[in-house]
């Protein structure tokens, strides 16, 4: 048989590689390092998670989108609105969450996905545009301007109830993204997985070597969507709120910031760059309560300068 | 008379008042070597964007081996067989040689949708990227990314690929465009040894690789096929000399 070096280097890149355990042990110890820091814990965790759906589409697919909150919202919705109505059992919410998020995913997606670039852009836009002006219009249903009011999330198996520290909401949150971070890797490792990177290196090519390259993308965009409806549920049932900030620009916006922060299309960065971010944000904007919007900025200029790909892009450099 | 492996009937397409094939009446016989010639700007990669269905032709049928697939995308011709390079490398830069070409073996066995099982278990799609590199004699830089590699063996790289989609008929699209001449010979050794049962077109500029590897060469000009015949009779012909090989000469 032939020196088959190559070919097992390949076959294994999928194995565990130790490090990869790193991000689970800090969040494991941060949860006795730092009780009181609970409640930011968990939305931290549930970034994560949203930032993780973001880097599956743009990451890997090269689907540039403004739009993520689209799904976000509508998974924290349609939690909310299970909560608020008298069905406040978490699990089945956070199903039905990223379930209505798929579909919304799944259907803007047939429509906006046939184009590509610039338009595909603009038209992320439009879908979560629309959906905040449908929300906020049906304020009899969703308290529209105001948030929903009056959300009931029981504990969890009846049993875990969401306390004032944040414990049960840290380690809920820790368990859902461990679980969809799990699903994830293996997506990315699956054949359809690199085959989302083929159409982000050269989306001609994939056509030419006849990939189903409208259904590939389509599929992932919904994964995404589900993905990012899981996180807008995590976050609408732990601080126990639904506004329309969820479906606003603002977090389409800063999940890409917090993404790119972390290194786009490596399945860490949202671990890097989410924590450096809510954290930065924390400590700015007790510091520095008006301007601590000027901090990020600067953080921001310094990595786009020195530092393209993120964190993990600079540790690449390093390791060359 | 066999069915030819490709043919294409009063095959049309004009982008406004440019025309830009005009009544293409073209048959790829099995097993062919085939080169296609013109001037700059004849319609000779409009050609293959239309055979293999990256354009629409306004008019004409374009038939492989027998049946008609002008309305088929470009995904279900690549599965019956119709496959093309390109002229400008067009690869996955930054993936390794044997991901590139295993990209293309996993959509060939379709297992490329599936979501679960890693890649790396596909040990058997893998080997045979792996025995498809040895082929070329690629295997030494299997795991460096191609963007890494001198143009020459980029090159080779463009028709492992598309071997890799077990071609019937293969449309090799400048296959030694932009590389070195030193280079240029490995790349037509491959090609020479293609297995015989693949038909091949091969458009190109450079005649010295045509006359090499041709029995018959189509020169299309305008749009238009002015001729068609074995090398030696292009070779000769005035009207060919005229708009085609007298231009390249004078340059």
């Amino acid at each position: 048989m032939a020196d088959l070096g190559a070919v097992g280097a390949f076959a294994q890149r999928h194995r565990h590689h130790p490090l990869e355990a790193l991000p689970w042990l800090i969040a494991v110890a941060a949860y006795f390092v730092f009780p009181s820091y609970l409640p930011l814990g968990a939305q931290i965790l549930a970034t994560i998670l949203f930032a993780l759906s973001a880097d599956l589409v743009l990451g890997y697919a090269g689907i540039v989108t403004l739009g993520q909150a689209a799904f976000f919202g509508a998974g924290a919705y349609t939690a909310g609105l299970l909560a608020a109505h008298g069905w406040g059992e978490p699990i089945t919410g956070l199903l039905a969450g990223a379930a209505v998020a798929a579909v919304i995913g799944a259907l803007s997606g047939i429509v906006i996905l046939r184009t590509t670039g610039l338009t595909l852009l603009m038209l992320t836009l439009v879908v979560a545009s629309m959906l905040y002006e449908a929300v906020n219009r049906a304020s009899w249903l969703t308290g529209g301007d105001d948030g929903l009011q009056g959300m009931q999330v029981w504990p969890i198996f009846g049993w875990f109830r969401f306390d004032l520290f944040g414990q049960t909401a840290y380690c809920y949150c820790l368990i859902v993204l461990f679980l969809c971070w799990l699903a994830a890797r293996r997506m990315v490792h699956s054949p359809f997985g690199r085959s989302l990177v083929g159409i982000r290196e050269n989306i001609r090519r994939m056509h030419a070597i006849g990939a189903p390259v409208a259904r590939r993308r389509l599929v992932v965009y919904t994964i995404s969507a589900a993905l990012a409806g899981a996180s807008g549920v995590l976050v609408a049932q732990t601080t126990g709120f639904v506004g329309l900030t969820f479906l606003g620009l603002d977090r389409s916006g800063t999940v890409l910031i917090m993404l790119i922060i972390g290194g786009v299309g490596r399945l860490y960065g949202a671990f890097i760059g989410v924590p450096l971010y809510m954290i930065a944000q924390d400590r700015f904007s007790t510091i520095d309560p008006v301007y601590w919007y000027f901090w990020i900025g600067l953080l921001m200029v310094l990595l786009v300068v020195f530092a393209r790909g993120g964190v993990l892009g600079l540790f690449e450099r390093f390791r060359r | 008379m066999s069915t030819p492996a490709l043919e294409t009937h009063g095959l049309h397409k004009s982008f406004g008042a440019l025309t830009v094939a005009n009544g293409v009446d073209f048959r790829l016989d099995r097993g062919a070597r085939h080169a296609l010639i013109g001037p700059n700007g004849a319609g000779k990669t409009t050609f293959v964007e239309l055979v293999t269905g990256a354009l629409r032709p306004n008019a004409g049928q374009i038939r492989l081996d027998g049946a008609d697939i002008t309305q088929l995308p470009q995904a279900a011709r690549v599965k019956r067989g119709l496959v093309r390079t390109f002229q400008i490398t067009a690869l996955f830069p930054h993936l390794s040689i044997l991901e590139n070409v295993t990209l293309a073996i996993c959509e060939r066995q379709e297992i490329a949708g599936g979501l679960f099982r890693p890649a790396g278990h596909h040990r058997a799609a893998i080997e045979e990227a792996h025995a498809l590199l040895e082929r070329l004699g690629l295997e030494d830089e299997a795991l460096r990314p191609v963007n890494m590699l001198a143009y020459g063996r980029q090159r080779l790289v463009e028709i492992a690929v598309s071997l890799a989609l077990s071609p019937k008929v293969l449309l090799l699209d400048e296959p030694a465009a932009g590389v070195p001449s030193g280079e240029s010979g490995t790349i037509i050794e491959v090609i020479e040894r293609l297995p015989s049962d693949i038909a091949l077109l091969i458009i190109e500029h450079d005649m010295d690789l045509v006359f090499r590897l041709a029995q018959r060469i189509t020169v299309l000009v305008q749009g238009s096929i002015l001729v068609e015949g074995p090398p030696e009779e292009i070779a000769r012909d005035p009207e060919v000399r005229r708009v085609y090989l007298g231009e390249r000469v004078r340059r």
